[in-house]
Order: C-alpha cells, then sequence, then structure tokens
C-alpha cells in the first residue's frame, strides 16, 4: 500500500476529494458585516423562535447540514458519514443535529478548529474508500458560547480589547470522491502547542503559535513557500492572534505576506465593535462555506490554506489557572 | 510546555519571548475612557437615586424610608432594564459606572434568572441565582462581619 502520508504531519491524497457543496447559516449581526452576502441564509434574529440558545444553535447546524445536502443533490443513503462538531459541553449541537439527521454520526471537538478538522478526517475518509460521500459540519452561537464560557448574556460589563466575538452560524460541506468542485489535494494535522497564556480573553494570543507551527510544517512538509498559495486564511485569531502568527513566522525565517489573512478579521466590520475579531467554529465555517468556495468556484482564488485554530480550554481549566493549549488543522483547497 | 515535547517546537521563538511578544501586541485597556464613562454613569446613576429620594421625601416620608423606597426603586430600574436588554449595553461603555450602583447589584441577579430559567426553577434559577453575585455577597457580608467586630471591641 501507497503511504500517503508526507514529511511529519501531512497528507497527500491519491485521488483529491471533492467538495461538491458548501451551505452557511449565519444570525443577524453576521449578515450585517462585510461578507453579508454571501451566506446562504440569514435568521432575523440569534433564536429564531426556538426555545433555548442551545436548541437554537443546534437548529443552525441542521439547516447548514441540511442545505449542503441539497445543493450536493446527493441521494441520503449515499451520505456514509456525517462529521460534527461544535464548543457546547458534549458537543450537545452536532449530537441534536445528528438526532435529525439520521446519519452514522462521528462528533468531534477540536474548539474552532472542527471545521478543518472535519474536512481533513473527511477527506481521509473518502481517499481511503472508507466512505462514498461525507457530511461536515459545525455550529457556533454567541450567546450559548457566553453563558458557557463568560457570563449570563443580559450581564453588564467590559469585554477586553483582545476579546473576540463568538459567531452566531453553521457552516458545511459534501465531500465527495469525484464530481465538480474545488479539490482537497492535502491536509496536514496540527499539534497541540502551549505557550503559556493564561488569558481567555485573549484566545488569539493562545493559538497563534499552534497556528504558525502547522504553516511551518506544511510549508516545510510539501516544499512550498507562502507564495504558492493566493490566500492563507486562519480560523479566528482576531488582531492579536494575526499580528502575533506574522511576528512568529517572521522569527522563524517565513515572513507571510499579503496572501495571509484571519476568517475572524473578515467576518465582521470595524464598526460593529467586535473588538479583536470573531471566533467560534462558525467564523471559519461559514467565512470558507460562503466567501471562500464562492472565490474558488469563481477562479479568482487558484490554491487556498485554510488553518483551523482552536483554543483546547474549558471554563474550568481557565478558573484553575491552566494556560490554554492550542491546534490548527490546515486544509489545502484548490479550484 | 516546549522542551517537553517528543518533537522539538517548529517555530524559533521560545516561550518566553512569546510572552513579551504578547504583552507587547496586546492593546492596553482604555483605561482615561473607562475611567470618564465609568464616573458619567455611576454618577448619573447615583443623582437618579438622590432626585427619587427628594421626591419621596417630598411625598412625605422620613428620610431613612424615603432611602429605602428608594433603592427598591433603583433595583426594579435595574431589573427592568435588565429584562428589556438594555442594561449590558449601558454596561459595554460605563463599566464599574454600571456595576457598583445598586442597579448593577439588580443585574447580576436578574441577568442569571433570565439565563438559568430554561433549566428549571429549582437547579436553574434556584441554584444559579446568585452565580455573578454571589461572590459579593460572600465577601460583602464577611467585611460587615469583621468591621462590626471591630466596632463592637473599639466601644
Amino acid at each position: 500500500m501507497n503511504l500517503k502520508h508526507v514529511g511529519n504531519q501531512t497528507v497527500v491524497f491519491a485521488n483529491s476529494p471533492v467538495i461538491l457543496s458548501s451551505y452557511s447559516v449565519v444570525g443577524p449581526m453576521e449578515a450585517q458585516g462585510p461578507l453579508g452576502k454571501t451566506f446562504d441564509k440569514v435568521w432575523p434574529d440569534n433564536i429564531n423562535g426556538e426555545k433555548s440558545w442551545e436548541i437554537a444553535e443546534s437548529k443552525l447546524l441542521q439547516e447548514a447540514m441540511q442545505g449542503a445536502i441539497d445543493q450536493a443533490g446527493v441521494p441520503s443513503d449515499q451520505i456514509d458519514f456525517m462529521l460534527a462538531g461544535d464548543l457546547l459541553n458534549q458537543i450537545i449541537s452536532s449530537n441534536f443535529a445528528a438526532r435529525k439527521l439520521g446519519l452514522p454520526f462521528i462528533g468531534l471537538y477540536g474548539a474552532c478548529s472542527t471545521m478543518a478538522l472535519g474536512m481533513a478526517v473527511g477527506s481521509m475518509l473518502i481517499d481511503g474508500g472508507f466512505a462514498r460521500h461525507v457530511l461536515v459540519g459545525v455550529s457556533s452561537h454567541h450567546d450559548t458560547a457566553e453563558r458557557q464560557y463568560r457570563l449570563p448574556t443580559e450581564q453588564g460589563g467590559q469585554r477586553s480589547l483582545s476579546a473576540q466575538w463568538t459567531v452566531t452560524g453553521a457552516g458545511a460541506i459534501v465531500l465527495g470522491p469525484s464530481g465538480a468542485g474545488p479539490r482537497i489535494p492535502a491536509v496536514t494535522l496540527g499539534r497541540v502547542l502551549d505557550y503559556g497564556e493564561t488569558d481567555a480573553g485573549n484566545m488569539g494570543a493562545a493559538m497563534a503559535p499552534a497556528i504558525a507551527d502547522t504553516i511551518l510544517n506544511h510549508l516545510q512538509d510539501l516544499q512550498r513557500q507562502p507564495t504558492d498559495y493566493n490566500l492563507i486564511a486562519s480560523g479566528d485569531l482576531g488582531s492579536v492572534g494575526v499580528d502575533l502568527t506574522r511576528q512568529v513566522m517572521q522569527r522563524s525565517g517565513t515572513p507571510l505576506g499579503p496572501e495571509y489573512t484571519d476568517c475572524g478579521l473578515l467576518i465582521y466590520d470595524q464598526k460593529q465593535d467586535v473588538h479583536a475579531g470573531g471566533s467560534g467554529c462558525g467564523c471559519s465555517a461559514v467565512v470558507f462555506a460562503g466567501s471562500i468556495m464562492q472565490r474558488l468556484k469563481a477562479g479568482e482564488l487558484k490554491r487556498v490554506l485554510l488553518i483551523g485554530s482552536g483554543a483546547l480550554h474549558s471554563p474550568t481549566s481557565s478558573l484553575q489557572g491552566e494556560s490554554i493549549p492550542g491546534i490548527g488543522h490546515a486544509v489545502v483547497i484548490e479550484a | 510546555m516546549p522542551g517537553q515535547n517528543l518533537r522539538p517546537p517548529t517555530i524559533a521563538v521560545t516561550p518566553q519571548d512569546y510572552q513579551d511578544l504578547t504583552k507587547k501586541l496586546t492593546p492596553k485597556p482604555t483605561i482615561v475612557r473607562n475611567s470618564f464613562w465609568a464616573f458619567m454613569v455611576g454618577g448619573a446613576i447615583c443623582a437618579l437615586g438622590q432626585v427619587i429620594i427628594n421626591l419621596f421625601a417630598a411625598a412625605g416620608l422620613g428620610r431613612q424610608e424615603a432611602s429605602t423606597a428608594a433603592t427598591a426603586s433603583m433595583i426594579l430600574l435595574g431589573a427592568l432594564l435588565t429584562g428589556i436588554g438594555v442594561y449590558d449595553e449601558i454596561g459595554k461603555y460605563a463599566g464599574a459606572g454600571s456595576i457598583v450602583p445598586v442597579t448593577g447589584f439588580a443585574n447580576s441577579i436578574v441577568a442569571p434568572a433570565l439565563e438559568f430559567k430554561r433549566e428549571g426553577y429549582v437547579l436553574g434559577v434556584g441554584a444559579r441565582l446568585f452565580t455573578v453575585a454571589g461572590p459579593v455577597l460572600v465577601f460583602g457580608i464577611s467585611t460587615s462581619i469583621v468591621v462590626g467586630m471591630v466596632y463592637y471591641l473599639w466601644h
């Protein structure tokens, strides 16, 4: 058997899996942002008539996944696995969406990196011959995240300037072995790095070393330069994390140019007062499923590196004074 | 932490360097602006409290009763503004200015009550009503006991 593993931590597929469809559902605030027109569906408010924030988040995910299935035009009995994850305890948004969809389900947790993680694992399942089609989706919700990680949503207080705003949204894609659409030729799975950041209000700083580490390993494994990509997009580092990533890459001898950006910086406008930018599983998922997919299909982008960024802490670990481990998973997407 | 990894770190930055870099690149809180708004909003809330005390006093209540009635009114106002989703918007600008007055205390009780109502009245509202205000009560009451004992021994 031919080994598809290359270098330190990269997998290069024999037959690059194809992204047959993508679908994004967002809340009103995301729709008011600069990418507002790229999303498939917009909710009028964050709860949309559901009885709790959590059920609303699960519904977002369900709608995104159903939308991706419908657009792919693949019969549901040919979707062999559903891969999903979110930020809530025991990934309930995904579990409840899976309960509704009734597909064989693999729950994933990579914090905000889960979309990239799902795309990587899904691609391996397909190229490995373990599945015909794989549905990948993730969600996050501003208010579920606030109450789980921070304070009740109506509590009045100030957020630090390095804090980020959890995106209310869900994105999903359907992967297949062949067909029309952008392809995933390679993925680089990240490792967990912790450089000692303890401030849960500065998650970009917690994740940046892991992102830089994954980018460096990816480039080294494939013998590439940052300029081999039209777009290198991290998931949700925000302004502080982006600055730190640039600095760390510079000091490591591989400076990143204008091709580098961050989904957390793209999704909101400065005027929306989100401080350092967007975050959450939904952040990279909806930016990818919306804007990036459209630009790939339009031929505006030829080769993209999406690096999902995850902060692998919990409210308990933070209260106990533990620093925040970070992870980055990279996915190459070619038009 | 690096050093314990099975594989050496790829990035050419030590944890110490990185923490220095983080300190340099993380924006500092806007203390002057925050203090200004805390002073203005906190002052406005207290001034409103005083107006209400004066109104109650003018309506014939004694000094003590007028302040108790005004405190109750301010709590009602804080709770109401929390319920209609305004108090957290004020808190975003005012910071301590809207946390320290009694309206802030009302906010920190009503916000969990709204949030955890979905988990039921016993284990939701009942158990978690004081998630935010709890520490204030614990240390506030503890301090008052200490101060009370000092006062008792002094006299």
